[in-house]
């Protein structure tokens, strides 16, 4: 069996190392007593019984990436917190929803208790006094399952007082969203997390660290980085950094959609796993729909410059993956098979990211509205050649210089490595350009085909509304 | 009357009392509100600037941020269809022109009835399970015009009562920290030192020197 009604998209097949998601086979797997027949909270009874120094040295030994976009080492952002400032704050990033992305909302689901041993042991490491578990609002089930984990780990002495019955306390207090994307940036869940409208803040200072919720120090880690630890605090570093590689080490969550067979989240391993594997491979995708072609692919959420069949082999290593003109982003790839209609797929992204502006920054909320506009014409038949440079010309305003993309050897194109410069506060912006960019840069053919494909309007010479 | 009543007084006090600073509730009381009176009215924010100590501008002007609040009336139901990029791919539109159909509405409108408010949402974290829908936040997957028409049909009749609570509620289930578990909140200036089990395990490993 690798499929399971209740958790539902979720596919083990095949035999990797499960990390995160070894519960999820376990249809109770949500349930305090499941939890603790399975290994639940010997990880944070392991952190306990050493110096929180000593699990922080651990975390950062086995190089834990952040899974929620930037890919930052855990242990690290830990470690960026000023001397002496107190007190400290860790807020957990659940508001998943860049699209493509399907994999917290499955940990708050499946395994809620996993994610609340994660946050105890980071809060434990980096002496954070409170913790705030952000979940996105749409999330009526992840919700649930999470007040009820808490209420359960409360009654059962693993989070508040005197922890198991050591000098360790801290409340895990849940918050929830209610609806806006870009409240996944971390400046801008902590404003939305002080009551406010979720604008992102100005940097510097470029991590919360440093200033925070209620301006103090704050850890923002996402769920899927926390949902490591309790496996790592009992395996220890060197089991961690053996699966993998040593730039991308442990597992990851990784949701594969669009075109292709069995679409699905999986546990791949990192730095090692291929986009073939996980599109062709027979533990995963199992290939394109009706034996299509595979035309292009999202490598790493809606945010991420498209990749095309050339950068299949590619592993799922960000550094790798950066210099080839995308990034790994949120673990998310959507595949589009040889039928997809390129410009109508880059507008369903690029109309996301215009709605989901903030509003704050004027290249994102003129230059993201915009992009949406000439696109949406051009995609309707009404567009001229001019709109093609046009959209160029407005994503310069956001991103100005040289965009990351794909390799093509048919185009005689180069790649251009990740990152990109650019005039706004956070990364929506840039993410309304990205599949703009990508899908004229690879495919701009078919945008021409429209143009070409415009029909004359006969103009009527007869005044309108004359009788 | 739409002020919050006093059972949910009681409710928002104890949510504003988990955060060392009241207007952090603010989202999770417009919640409470929204799920006591269908939409969040102009009393509620009123009652609720009262209750975090924020002017009713300031929680406005927070609300309207939010894509979940309403500020007037919807269906009992809202359907919330996901056209963005995977769903789209897997044929999201034709489902979305299907409900205007089925409903005899537009995108955003409400059914002659008042049952269900048809709404296109942007990326709900399903996109394995395209193209997927939301009603009041519950998922549905993989649909097809078919499967809706019975989806639809079955929330009307309120077959699916049990599962699918009306506009307004998410989460059934509250989470209470009771009192003697509880470290409870401080005020973020109030505190100038390293927690406990920091100084102390510092202090236990810098003794030997």
């Amino acid at each position: 069996m690798s499929t399971y009604p209740w958790a539902v998209g979720y596919i083990d097949d095949g035999d990797r190392p499960k990390v995160v998601t070894s519960r999820f086979h376990l249809e109770d797997s949500y349930t305090l007593e499941r939890f603790l027949a399975t290994g639940g909270y010997e990880g944070l009874k392991s952190a306990l019984g050493r110096p929180p120094t000593a699990v922080h040295d651990d975390v950062k030994a086995a190089t834990v990436l952040g899974r929620g976009g930037a890919g930052f080492p855990a242990g690290t952002k830990w470690g960026l917190t000023p001397q002496g400032v107190w007190p400290r704050y860790l807020v957990v990033n659940g508001d998943e929803s860049e699209p493509g992305t399907y994999k917290d909302r499955l940990l708050m689901e499946r395994d809620p208790h996993q994610l609340i041993e994660g946050c105890l042991i980071a809060a434990y490491a980096a002496g954070l006094s409170q913790c705030f578990l952000y979940i996105r609002g749409e999330m009526a089930l992840a919700q649930e399952r999470v007040a009820t984990a808490l209420n359960e780990a409360y009654a059962a002495g693993y989070v508040g007082k005197n922890i198991l019955g050591t000098d360790f306390s801290i409340d895990i207090v849940m918050h929830w969203g209610a609806g806006a994307y870009v409240v996944g940036e971390e400046t801008a869940l902590i404003e939305s997390l002080e009551g406010n409208r979720g604008e992102p803040r100005l940097k510097p200072p470029f991590f919360p660290a440093a200033v925070g919720l209620y301006g103090r120090p704050t850890i923002v880690n996402n769920v899927e980085t926390l949902a490591n630890l309790p496996w790592l605090m009992v395996n220890g570093p060197a089991a961690y950094t053996a699966i993998g590689t040593a730039t991308s080490p442990g597992t990851r969550m990784v949701a594969v959609s669009g075109h292709v067979n069995r679409p699905g989240v999986y546990e791949i391993i990192n730095g090692t796993t291929t986009f073939r594997d996980l599109i062709y491979g027979d533990e995963f995708c199992q290939g394109i729909r009706d034996g299509n072609e595979l035309k292009a692919f999202v490598p790493g959420g809606g945010s991420a410059p498209w990749f095309i069949p050339e950068q299949l082999d590619l592993p799922f290593e960000g550094k790798l993956i950066g210099a080839a003109g995308s990034m790994l982003g949120s673990g998310a790839i959507i595949v589009m098979d040889h039928t997809t209609d390129i410009p109508a797929a880059a507008l369903t992204l690029t109309r996301f990211y215009a709605q989901e502006s903030c509003g704050q920054c004027t290249p994102c909320r003129e230059g993201g509205t915009w992009l949406e506009r000439v696109l949406h014409r051009v995609v309707e038949g009404l567009g001229t050649h001019a709109d093609l440079d046009q959209m160029f010309e407005i994503g310069e305003s956001i991103c100005p210089g040289t965009f990351p993309h794909a390799a093509s050897t048919e185009l005689g194109l180069a790649a251009a490595p990740f990152p990109y410069k650019m005039t706004t506060i956070c990364f929506v912006g840039p993410s309304a350009y990205a599949p703009v960019h990508s899908a004229l840069t690879l495919f701009r053919s078919e945008f021409e085909a429209k143009i070409v494909e415009r029909k004359r309007i006969p103009v009527s010479a007869e005044t309108v509304g004359a009788h | 009357m739409s002020r919050l009543t006093e059972a949910n007084v009681i409710v928002a006090k104890e949510i504003i009392g988990r955060y060392p600073k009241a207007r952090s509730a603010t989202i999770p009381l417009l919640h409470l509100s929204q799920q006591q009176n269908g939409y969040v009215t102009n009393e509620a924010m009123v009652h609720i600037a009262e209750l975090v100590g924020a002017t009713s501008a300031q929680i406005l002007g927070s609300a309207t941020f939010y894509e979940m609040f309403k500020f007037e009336p919807v269906g009992k139901y809202l359907l919330n269809i996901c056209g963005t990029m995977s769903c789209a791919l897997m044929g999201a539109e034709d489902l979305i022109r299907h409900a205007e159909q089925k409903l005899g509405v537009r995108v955003g409108g409400t059914s002659a009835d008042g049952m269900v408010t048809l709404e296109r949402a942007e990326c709900q974290a399903a996109c394995t399970e395209a193209p997927c829908l939301q009603a009041n936040y519950r998922f549905r997957y993989r649909m097809t015009p078919e499967a809706l028409d019975t989806f639809i049909d079955d929330l009307v009749a309120g077959r699916l009562d049990g599962e699918i609570p009306p506009h307004g509620t998410v989460a059934r289930v509250r989470q209470h920290i009771p009192a003697e578990r509880g470290v409870g909140v401080f005020a973020p200036d109030a505190v100038e030192s390293a927690p406990l089990w920091v100084s102390t395990a510092a202090a236990t490993t810098e003794a030997p020197k």
